[in-house]
C-alpha cells in the first residue's frame, strides 16, 4: 500500500485534517472515508453526474477527481445544503415540486443547481438545462427538477 | 375531516426529505462491521468452456479472504431463475454470455478485491456463439443451453426456448373481405434499463440465520429463492430491500445474491458486491425483437384481420423472458375490435445477457411494429391517422381479446384529448411532421398483496407493505390512503417497507400493481381497523354495532360524527395500546388461461408527437410530445405526472438513441455511460404535455388503475411516424440516431 499524504481541507463547512490515499478519489474519500454517502456512485467515469459535488464554487465529479487534489479548498456535498436541519432553498424546492422520483441522482442534481445559482442566480431555462446537462435521470424527472431549480431561484431573489 | 382530504392530492413524498438531503440509505450507502468486498472474475468471450481456474495468485494478494470457484458450490451446480431453474450460482463449465461470472473473490478491502480477481488465472477454449436471431434459428446453429438441462421441452435441441399461439378466428375465413393487406417487418434493439443505482448485494451470516441486502423490487422472491437454495428456512433468511434508486424491471428477480450469500456462508463474514455500471449493463437487459406484422382491412381502414409473429431475441438464462414475450404477444394485436386474430410468439436463447422484465414488459417492442404497420396503412389507404384508430377502437365493456377482460374505459377520450393537446387540426409548419399511436399493456394476472394498519394510541399509525418503492411513490399513495381512512395527518402516518422479517408477504412490484393491488389491501387493512373500531364505540357508548358506520376517519353513530381518535382513545382505555387492522387483496391464478389470469386493469395511451428532422444532420428534434393516459383516478396526480412525463422520456431514449452495440463475438461494446446514451435534459420535447383520464372506473381504491407504464408504450411509433410526415422517410429499425435517419435521407435522395 502506498503512503497517507496529510491535507487540509474544508468540507461542509468544517475544516479537517485528513490522510489521504493517493490512489483514492474526491468519491473515494467522501463516501467510504467520511461517511458522507449522499453523493453516490454510478458510472465512475464522469458521465453521469451522480458523484457531483461543488469544490471552490465550481461543480466537480467527485469520481474523477483525486481526493488529494482537495488540499487547501472548499468541498461541499449534499449533507453541506441544510442547515441546523432546516432545508435550504433549493432542497425545499426539490421536495414541495417532487423533483426526486427513486433520489439516486438528486444529490447530484443539487450539487449541480448549487453552483449554478452560486454563480447565477437569475437563470432561464436553457441556463439549467445547461448546468444540470451532465446530471442524469433514469426517473426523467428533468421537467420536476428544472421547475424545483427555477423555484428556487425566484424565491432566493425575494 | 372532509371526506377526501387526501384521494386527488399530492402531498409532498414520503421519504423526499431524506432524498433532497442525502439521508437516504440505499444498499451501497450500508455498512457492516467486518465485511468483505466482492469482486467478480469474467473472461473477455461470449462463449466458452472452462478448462481450469488457477487461484493461487489471486490467494497471494494481501487482504484476499476467498477466492469463490464452482468448486467452492455443491454438486451439481446450484440453479435458479424466476421461471425455469436454468442459471447457475457461476458458470457451470462453459461461459454463455459476456460479462457471466466464473469466480469471484472477496478481501478486505475493494482495492485488494480487485487485484485478486485480475490475478485469478482462467485457461478456456472459445466456443461459437450465436448474439443474433438467424444466427440462433440457423440449422446448424451451436445450441446456447444443454439440451441435457431441457428435458421434456419441445424444442430442446434448437435454440427456441417457447413458441406459444394465440388468437381467435381463421384467417382463411376472413381474407377475401380484406380490400387491403400490408406486411411490414419491424426490429427493435436490445437496450437497457440503467437505473442510476447499479445493482448491490450485501450477505451476513447471523448464526443459523442470513440476512441479506439487495437492490431487488420483489424481496419476497428472493427471500424464497435462497431459502430454497441454502435449504434455511424462510423465517431465518430476511431479506432487507432498502428502496432502490430506479428499477424500472431491472431488479425484479435475483441475480447475484445466491453467490454473495454462499462467500457468506463460506467465510463467516459479510460480504457485499457493488457491481459498477458496466457489470450491470451485462447483467440486465430488454429483449431485442423482431415483429412481423400481417394486417388486412377494408377499403375504409376497418380491421379484418391480423397475422402477427414476434421473435424476442432472450438472453442465456429465461430469467422472466418467456413470461414478457407470451404476455406481451397476448395483446399484440391492440386495443381494436379485430374480427380475427392469428399471434405467433418465440423466445430464442442467445450468447448473450439475461433479457429480464422492464417497464411495458415487451409491449413497446410489438407496438413498434403494429402502429407503424397500422400507420403505413392509413397513408396507403388515404385515411387520417387518428382516425383510423378511432374507427377501430372497442367501447368500453367490448371484449377484445375473446373470453378476457374487456376494455375497461372510455377510451376514446383519451384518444379525443391527445388529438386535442397535439393540434391535430391545425395547421403545421413547414418541414413539420406529426404522428400518433396507441399502446395496450394488461395489468397484473395474478397477484397476492398483505399488509398491516397499527393505530397507535397517540393517533399516528404504522403501515407494514411489502411494495418497494423505486421512485413510483409507493409510500406516499399508500400513506394517502391510511390518512385518508383513519382521518389523521399525513405527516403522522410511517410506512414500513423492505424488510421480510417484519413486513408481512406481497408478491411483487411490477406491471404497475401495487396502487391497485397493495392499494386495495391497504384500503381493507384500513376497513379492519375500522371494524374494531366499530366494536369499541358500541361497547363505549353501549349502544348497538348496526347503527353505527365508520368512513373516511369518520364514526357516525345516532346523528353524531365523532373523529375516530375520540373512539380509540375511549376504547383503548388507560392501558393505551393499540388498533391492528390487516388487509389482504388476492388474485389467483386462473386454470387454463393463457396467462394463468385475466388482466386486473389495462394501461392504455395515446402519444402524439410532432418533430422535425435536420437535414444536414438526421437530427430528430421533438417539437411537441403529448401523453394521455386512462388513469381510473390519479390518487396523486403530481405523481401520476411524474411517472407519465420520465417514462415518455424514457420511450424517447430507446426510440432515437439507445442500443447495445455487440461485435461478431457477441461482446457488448459500448458498456457503461460513456458509449451508451440515455436522455439528458438536453434531449427534451421542447414541449411535453402529460394528461390523464379519470373517469373513476378503476379496479383499485377509489377507482385507481395502474399507471406507470403507458407513456412509453407506443412513443417509438408517435416519433416514427412524425418523421415520416415531415421527412417521407419509413424506417423500420431503431433507434432513429442521426446517422440511421441521415444515412436514409441521402438513400432517399439516391
Amino acid at each position: 500500500m502506498s503512503e497517507l499524504i496529510e491535507i487540509e481541507a474544508t468540507i461542509n463547512g468544517r475544516d479537517r485534517s485528513l490522510e489521504i490515499a493517493p490512489n483514492h478519489t474526491l468519491l473515494d474519500v467522501l463516501r467510504d472515508q467520511l461517511g458522507l454517502t449522499g453523493t453516490k456512485e454510478c458510472c465512475v467515469v464522469g458521465e453521469c453526474g451522480a458523484c457531483t459535488v461543488v469544490v471552490d464554487g465550481i461543480p466537480m465529479n467527485s469520481c474523477l477527481m483525486l481526493a488529494v487534489e482537495i488540499d487547501g479548498r472548499d468541498v461541499t456535498s449534499v449533507e453541506g445544503l441544510a442547515t441546523d436541519g432546516h432545508l435550504d432553498a433549493l432542497q425545499q424546492a426539490f421536495l414541495d415540486v417532487s423533483a426526486p422520483q427513486c433520489g439516486f441522482c438528486i444529490p447530484g442534481q443539487l450539487m449541480s443547481a448549487h453552483a449554478l445559482l452560486q454563480s447565477n442566480p437569475d437563470p432561464t431555462i436553457d441556463d439549467v438545462h445547461e448546468a444540470l446537462g451532465g446530471n442524469l435521470c433514469r426517473c426523467a424527472g428533468y421537467l420536476q427538477i428544472t421547475e424545483a431549480v427555477l423555484v428556487a431561484a425566484k424565491a432566493g431573489k425575494e | 375531516m372532509t371526506s377526501n382530504t387526501y384521494v386527488g392530492s399530492s402531498p409532498n413524498r414520503v421519504g423526499g426529505y431524506d432524498r433532497v438531503t442525502g439521508a437516504q440509505q440505499y444498499v451501497a450507502d450500508i455498512h457492516l462491521a467486518d465485511e468483505l468486498h466482492a469482486k467478480l472474475v469474467t473472461i473477455n468471450e461470449s462463449k466458452a468452456r472452462i478448462i481450469s481456474i488457477d487461484t493461487t495468485k489471486a490467494e497471494q494478494v494481501p487482504g484476499v479472504r476467498l477466492v469463490m470457484t464452482p468448486d467452492d458450490l455443491p454438486k451439481p451446480m446450484p440453479r435458479f431463475g424466476p421461471q425455469y431453474q436454468d442459471r447457475p450460482v457461476l458458470a457451470a463449465d462453459t461461459v454463455n454470455y459476456y460479462g457471466e461470472p466464473i469466480a469471484a473473490v472477496a478481501a478486505d478491502t475493494k482495492e485488494a478485491a480487485e487485484e485478486g480477481a485480475a490475478a485469478v488465472v482462467v485457461e478456456y477454449e472459445v466456443l461459437p456463439n450465436v448474439h443474433t436471431i438467424d444466427a440462433a434459428l440457423a440449422p446448424d446453429a451451436p445450441l446456447v443451453q444443454d439440451p441435457s438441462l431441457r428435458v421434456g421441452e419441445t424444442f430442446a435441441n434448437t435454440n427456441i426456448k417457447t413458441e406459444i399461439n394465440f388468437g381467435w378466428g381463421d384467417i382463411a375465413d376472413v381474407e377475401a373481405d380484406a380490400d387491403f393487406v400490408i406486411e411490414r417487418e419491424y426490429e427493435f434493439p436490445m437496450v437497457t434499463h440503467f437505473a442510476i443505482e447499479p445493482h448491490a448485494f450485501i450477505a451476513q451470516p447471523d448464526g443459523d440465520e442470513l440476512n441479506v441486502w439487495s437492490t431487488i423490487q420483489h424481496p419476497f422472491q428472493l427471500q424464497k429463492t435462497l431459502a430454497r437454495l441454502l435449504n434455511i428456512p424462510l423465517s431465518k433468511l430476511r431479506v432487507f430491500a432498502p428502496d432502490p434508486g430506479g428499477g424500472f424491471g431491472g431488479k425484479q428477480h435475483p441475480k447475484l445474491e445466491p453467490l454473495v450469500s454462499y462467500m457468506a456462508l463460506k467465510t463467516g463474514r459479510p460480504v457485499r458486491l457493488i457491481m459498477s455500471l458496466e457489470e450491470t449493463f451485462q447483467a440486465v437487459r430488454r429483449p431485442s425483437t423482431r415483429v412481423r406484422v400481417r394486417m388486412g382491412l377494408t377499403s375504409d381502414g376497418m380491421m379484418v384481420f391480423k397475422d402477427i409473429e414476434t421473435n424476442y431475441l432472450i438472453g442465456a438464462y429465461v430469467d422472466i423472458a418467456d413470461r414478457v414475450a407470451s404476455k406481451s404477444s397476448y395483446v399484440a394485436a391492440g386495443p381494436y375490435k379485430v374480427p380475427v386474430v392469428k399471434i405467433v410468439g418465440r423466445t430464442i436463447l442467445s450468447n448473450t445477457a439475461p433479457t429480464t422484465a422492464f417497464r411495458g414488459f415487451g409491449v413497446p417492442q410489438i407496438t413498434w411494429a403494429r402502429e407503424s404497420t397500422l400507420d403505413e396503412a392509413a397513408l396507403e389507404l388515404g385515411i387520417d391517422r387518428f382516425e383510423i384508430r378511432r374507427r377501430n377502437v372497442p367501447e368500453k365493456g367490448y371484449e377484445f381479446v375473446p373470453g378476457d377482460t374487456p376494455a375497461d374505459g372510455e377510451w376514446i377520450q383519451t384518444i379525443d384529448k391527445a388529438a386535442e393537446l397535439i393540434g391535430w387540426d391545425t395547421p403545421l409548419p413547414e418541414g413539420h411532421g406529426r404522428g400518433v399511436a396507441l399502446g395496450l399493456k394488461s395489468g397484473p394476472t395474478t397477484g397476492l398483496s398483505y399488509s398491516t394498519v397499527r393505530l397507535l394510541a397517540d393517533g399516528s399509525a404504522i403501515l407494514f407493505s411489502g411494495t418497494s418503492d423505486m421512485g413510483q411513490g409507493a409510500r406516499t399513495v399508500f400513506a394517502q390512503i391510511v390518512a385518508q381512512e383513519m382521518g389523521i395527518p399525513l405527516e403522522s402516518v410511517n410506512v414500513i417497507m423492505g424488510d421480510t422479517a417484519t413486513v408481512p408477504y406481497d408478491q411483487q412490484t411490477s406491471a404497475s400493481r401495487s396502487t391497485v393491488l397493495m392499494g386495495t389491501s391497504v384500503y381493507r387493512a384500513c376497513k379492519d381497523v375500522h371494524g374494531k373500531v366499530k366494536a369499541m364505540a358500541a361497547k363505549v357508548h353501549g349502544v348497538d354495532e348496526s347503527g353505527i358506520e365508520v368512513d373516511g376517519g369518520v364514526v357516525r353513530m345516532a346523528g353524531e360524527d365523532l373523529p375516530i381518535m375520540d373512539v380509540v382513545t375511549a376504547g383503548l382505555g388507560p392501558l393505551g395500546g393499540e388498533v391492528i387492522g390487516n388487509g389482504e387483496m388476492r388474485k389467483d391464478k386462473v386454470p387454463g388461461h393463457p396467462l394463468a389470469g385475466s388482466a386486473a386493469f389495462f394501461e392504455f395511451n395515446c402519444t402524439a408527437i410532432e418533430a422535425t428532422v435536420d437535414d444536414e444532420t438526421g437530427e430528430i428534434q421533438i417539437i411537441k410530445h403529448v401523453t394521455v393516459g386512462d388513469v381510473g383516478t390519479a390518487l396523486n396526480p403530481q405523481q401520476v405526472h411524474g411517472q407519465d412525463d420520465g417514462a415518455a422520456i424514457m420511450g424517447l431514449g430507446h426510440s432515437l438513441m439507445e442500443g447495445y452495440i455487440l461485435d461478431e463475438e457477441g461482446r457488448t461494446r459500448n458498456l457503461g455511460a460513456i458509449d451508451y446514451r440515455i436522455p439528458t435534459s438536453k434531449d427534451l420535447p421542447i414541449e411535453l404535455i402529460s394528461a390523464s383520464i379519470e373517469n373513476h372506473d378503476g379496479p383499485g381504491p377509489y377507482g385507481v388503475k395502474g399507471v406507470s407504464e403507458g407513456s412509453l408504450l407506443c412513443t417509438a411509433p408517435a416519433v416514427g411516424a412524425a418523421v415520416r410526415d415531415a421527412t417521407g422517410l419509413i424506417i423500420r429499425d431503431l433507434p432513429l440516431t442521426p446517422q440511421r435517419v441521415w444515412e436514409a435521407m441521402r438513400e432517399q435522395e439516391s
